[in-house]
């Protein structure tokens, strides 16, 4: 799965404290002929939320379900920390931007420059910061996660120690 | 800007001059260590998914038999070959055999293979453990495991700092436990979530080297990334005879950035227990004095190290458990067990009529020897007494530091240890 260098995408707005439980629920209501909150998500969507998003158990197949309901990312003011290390292993982009899990309303239309480090919203007119992911982190994004990026870091390693030796 | 310690081990380990929190990382891993059961799938995804034939650094891991072993049943006895098989074949220099090492967070300090200055990552989430020797060390997941085996390097989030300083002196009775779950009682199970947290000040001074380990070995309980304290005397006691590895300790900057700080009068912290359901359920002792109980287990990552067990034995030394009450001691290495052998002290846990074990995680995770059953209520050593954690979810765990678990014991209810001992000896205090 490739990456895209810029996400376009409208926002839902979701609270605080949302639970992995909780997330897989959501999404898993999306499966055709379900038709909750996943049901509307159209195709590159982006999901805002508050704070400490992802929290409780560690289930990897939180992220996965997000992305299955057709979401690109997720912006949040905070993640839970095995939910932030599930997704980015799993070559699932999540930015951090207090700003805007603070100033983006559902609907919003929002673009994600991930080289930058800008979300901006053509709805409001604003822009807000997050962290630009360094050069390894979009690679391993782009590569579809850790065990890939771990893989071809090896046959590098093998092709230079072959060319050195 | 200055750098706290926690920022200087992950620059060290990115090769960068300087980091700050929230920055992604990519840095080199000094040790790590695995169990059996984070190494069976650790092991899988490195070799079939990943296709790493060996192992970065294999005098760089180790790898203990703690969990479900010796084996509990058919199941941890596959995962138990898994992991024996893993490490032979990858020719891992800290193997440890069962029998032989016991329980990983602390088989890692007492044979020196985790140093200050040092990044270290562990596929169990009490790593953070090894931070009280000043290294960065934290838990992670079997696939993180799986990449730092195959290449020697993570990525990590450089976490925000928060600062504990503990003034004056802990008072008779009150141990390193009591203070930790104070700490957490006031800063809640998310207090530090991803955070670093950095434990300073006087009353440290008067801490001893285990019972350090089990303060950062709680720092998870209050959601944190890593704990970690200063190199002092007492670091350079404990490592000199055991230190595998020369090591570079850090400090942090006089004008590190810290989120917050946190100030503690540890002379006015009281002997106290974490009530069910949660480690940050803190109450004075007086406040559940009385409880009844079912069991009583002294053992874990946590407090079952050489000195809990003296301080364990010398409120049991000339007295029974009480009728109705069963009280099993787990030590938490083989080494812890030998030196109680040698100390006279399992004689006197015998005696006491408590029953035993090998060294093992065992009851702390309802894994075996000492699982509660339905509406049991233990006093434990431990670390978490979320439901369900020892057992049966409608079962009550109270934690408590190991002379409140001895005495408690001997009453057959929740008991200050001052009703069964007058006086704890100096030397063991």
């Amino acid at each position: 799965m490739t990456l895209p260098k810029v996400v376009r995408g409208r926002a839902w707005k979701f609270g605080d404290n949302i639970d992995t439980d909780q997330i897989i629920k959501h999404a898993m209501e999306g499966v055709p002929g379900r038709d909750t909150w996943a049901g509307g998500v159209e195709q590159g969507d982006i999901l805002v939320g508050g704070s400490n998003f992802g929290c409780g158990s560690s289930r990897e197949i939180a992220p996965v379900a997000i992305r299955g309901a057709g979401i690109s990312l997720v912006v949040a003011d905070s993640f839970a920390r095995i939910f932030f290390r599930n997704a980015i292993n799993m070559g699932y982009p999540i930015l951090q931007s207090p700003q805007a899990a603070e100033a983006v309303e559902e609907g919003d239309e929002l673009e994600v420059d991930l080289d930058e480090g800008i979300i901006r919203n053509f709805t409001k007119g604003d822009e807000y910061r997050c962290e630009a992911f360094p050069q390894f982190m979009n690679e391993l994004l782009r590569m579809g996660g850790l065990v890939p990026w771990v893989r071809k870091r090896l046959e590098e390693r093998r092709r230079a120690a072959a060319s050195s030796g | 800007m200055g750098m706290t310690m926690t920022e200087k081990i992950l620059a060290r380990g990115a090769g960068r001059e300087s980091v700050r929190p929230g920055d992604l990382v990519l840095a080199k891993v000094d040790f790590a260590m695995g169990h059996d059961l984070t190494i069976p799938p650790a092991g899988k995804i490195m070799r079939e998914q990943m296709g790493a034939e060996k192992i970065w650094d294999p005098d760089r891991v180790a790898v203990t038999q703690d969990h479900f072993q010796p084996a509990k049943d058919a199941a941890s006895a596959t995962l138990g070959r898994l992991t024996r098989e893993f490490s032979h074949q990858m020719g891992i220099k800290w193997y440890f055999e069962v029998g032989q090492g016991g329980i990983c967070h602390t088989v890692l300090p007492e044979h020196g293979l985790v140093l200050p200055g040092e990044l270290v990552v562990g596929a169990d989430s009490h790593s953070c453990t090894y931070g009280a020797l000043n290294n960065f060390a934290t838990g992670i997941g079997s696939t993180d495991l799986a990449c730092v085996l195959a290449l020697g390097e993570l990525w990590f989030r450089v976490p925000e700092t928060l600062k504990f300083v503990y003034r004056n002196r802990l008072q008779e009775w009150v141990e390193a436990k009591d203070l930790i779950l104070y700490v957490i009682g006031q800063i809640g199970v998310d207090g530090a979530r991803s955070k670093a947290m950095e434990h300073t000040g006087e009353a440290l001074k008067h801490i001893d080297m285990e019972a350090r380990l089990t303060m950062t070995n709680m720092a998870i309980e209050a959601g944190a990334k890593n704990g970690i304290m200063e190199f002092d005397e007492v670091t350079k006691e404990y490592l000199d005879p055991r230190a595998k590895r020369p090591y570079k300790p850090v400090t942090s900057d006089p004008d590190a950035e810290y989120e917050k700080v946190f100030e503690f009068d540890a002379e006015k912290v009281e002997l106290g227990v974490a009530k069910p359901m949660s480690p940050d359920n803190y109450a004075p002792l007086s406040e559940v004095a009385g409880t009844r109980l079912d069991q009583v287990f002294i053992g874990s990552c946590t407090n079952s190290r050489i000195t809990d067990l003296r301080r364990a034995a010398a409120v049991l030394e000339n007295h029974k458990v009480a009728p109705g009450v069963r009280l099993i001691i787990t030590p938490s290495s083989h080494q812890v067990a030998i030196q109680a052998e040698k100390e006279g002290l399992i004689r006197t846990f015998l005696a006491a009529g408590a029953a035993w074990t090998t060294a093992t995680c065992g009851a702390c995770l309802g894994g075996h020897m000492g699982v509660l059953g339905e509406g049991e209520v233990c006093l434990s050593t431990t670390n978490r007494n979320f439901p369900g954690r020892m057992g049966h979810p409608k079962a009550l765990v109270y934690l408590s530091n190991p002379a409140v678990a001895a005495a408690s014991a001997v009453a057959g209810v929740i008991t200050h240890p001052s009703e069964v001992l007058a006086k704890m000896p100096a030397s063991i205090r």
